[in-house]
């Protein structure tokens, strides 16, 4: 599959199920079970993908700069400081600590 | 304009601010992860989903085949299609209005929507958050993307770090009971051990089967 085929697959499907809401009845839509079936899932992905992006290299576990940079997100979501200031605060953390050589 | 129109519009211009932020961080990780400007922002634009972006070029960067890509992104919008449910009652009727509103039902948008005291206040809310994070969004994709080829490596920028805190960000105000806690938590060890053992891209798939268990392990004789 090429990469722009994976791309334009991607969107139309995810474009497509914005629309969910706006052609299917509603008695299937505002079931609770698949509300909650969908939150589980996002969930459980959120988390797997927090994890891929923080430790992941590929095939391999690699604990760098990025694992400091997101235990200090995680104390900022906690003191609930917005979204967009733990993403910066973030991002300098990992490039601070690759300054100073610390970790790879 | 009144007290409450002002405070509508002051929550919608602060989310479509930080969000736009954001931004560029998307389009500078994209092009990092081997996408071109134009592929990058086509996902910006037709895909429009924040989290399906970042977890569609994070799983190619780290060179998972097409189709765990697709299917990863494709999951995590399907909390659109449940945000769609409230958002179609408050745009109304019209086909092109539909279209456009279907493509701008997003997290904030039906957030800001939902938290307004009236309908007209929703209505208002829904459509400057979606066309402000829209064009935002969409601007500053192109800016990320442009200035991230220049940037060289986006690591000595820590945006890789950054991208992985904007899942925990995404994750947070999901995690506040005990229930979704517990998933989390499975599925975080679960990627763990997954990551060195299964192929790349199978660990997220595996992650939303988890879920799906997960909800029937905790709801097991209360249906």
């Amino acid at each position: 599959m090429t990469l722009w085929t994976t791309i334009l697959i991607g969107s139309v499907v995810v474009a497509a199920t914005k629309f969910v809401g706006f052609v299917l009845p509603a008695r299937f839509t505002e079931s609770p079970t698949v509300q909650h079936i969908s939150d589980a899932v996002t969930v459980a992905l959120l988390a797997a993908l927090v994890v891929i992006q923080t430790v992941g290299a590929g095939a391999a576990i690699f604990v760098d700069a990025r694992l400091a940079a997101v235990v200090v997100a995680g104390v900022l979501l906690w003191r609930k400081v917005p979204f967009i200031l733990v993403i910066i605060a973030a991002a300098a953390v990992a490039a601070l600590i690759r300054m100073l050589g610390w970790m790879a | 304009m009144s007290d409450q129109r002002r405070a509508t519009v002051s929550m919608a211009l602060g989310v479509v601010g930080a969000v736009a932020l954001y931004g560029i961080s998307f389009g500078a990780v994209s092009v990092a992860a081997g996408l071109d400007v134009w592929q990058t922002q086509v996902l910006s634009l037709f895909m429009f989903s924040g989290g399906s972006q970042f977890a569609l070029i994070g799983l190619i960067a780290a060179g998972a085949p097409g189709p765990t890509a697709i299917l990863a992104a494709g999951l995590l919008g399907v909390r659109n299609g449940l945000y769609s449910i409230r958002t179609a009652p408050i745009v109304g009727r019209g086909f092109w209005k539909r279209l456009v509103a279907g493509q701008w039902t997003i997290d904030e948008s039906t957030a800001v929507a939902l938290a307004q005291p009236t309908p007209e206040l929703s209505r208002l809310g829904f459509w400057l958050t979606g066309a402000g994070i829209y064009l935002g969004w969409n601007a500053m994709t192109l800016v990320g993307a442009l200035v991230g080829d220049q940037l060289g490596d986006v690591r000595s920028f820590g945006l890789d770090a950054a991208a992985a805190a904007a899942f925990l960000g995404l994750l947070w105000p999901r995690i506040q009971s005990r229930e979704p806690i517990i998933i989390a938590v499975v599925a975080a060890v679960v990627a763990v051990v997954a990551i060195p053992t299964l192929p790349i891209g199978i660990p997220v798939v595996v992650a939303a089967a988890i879920g799906v268990v997960m909800y029937f392990v905790q709801h097991r004789g209360r249906a």
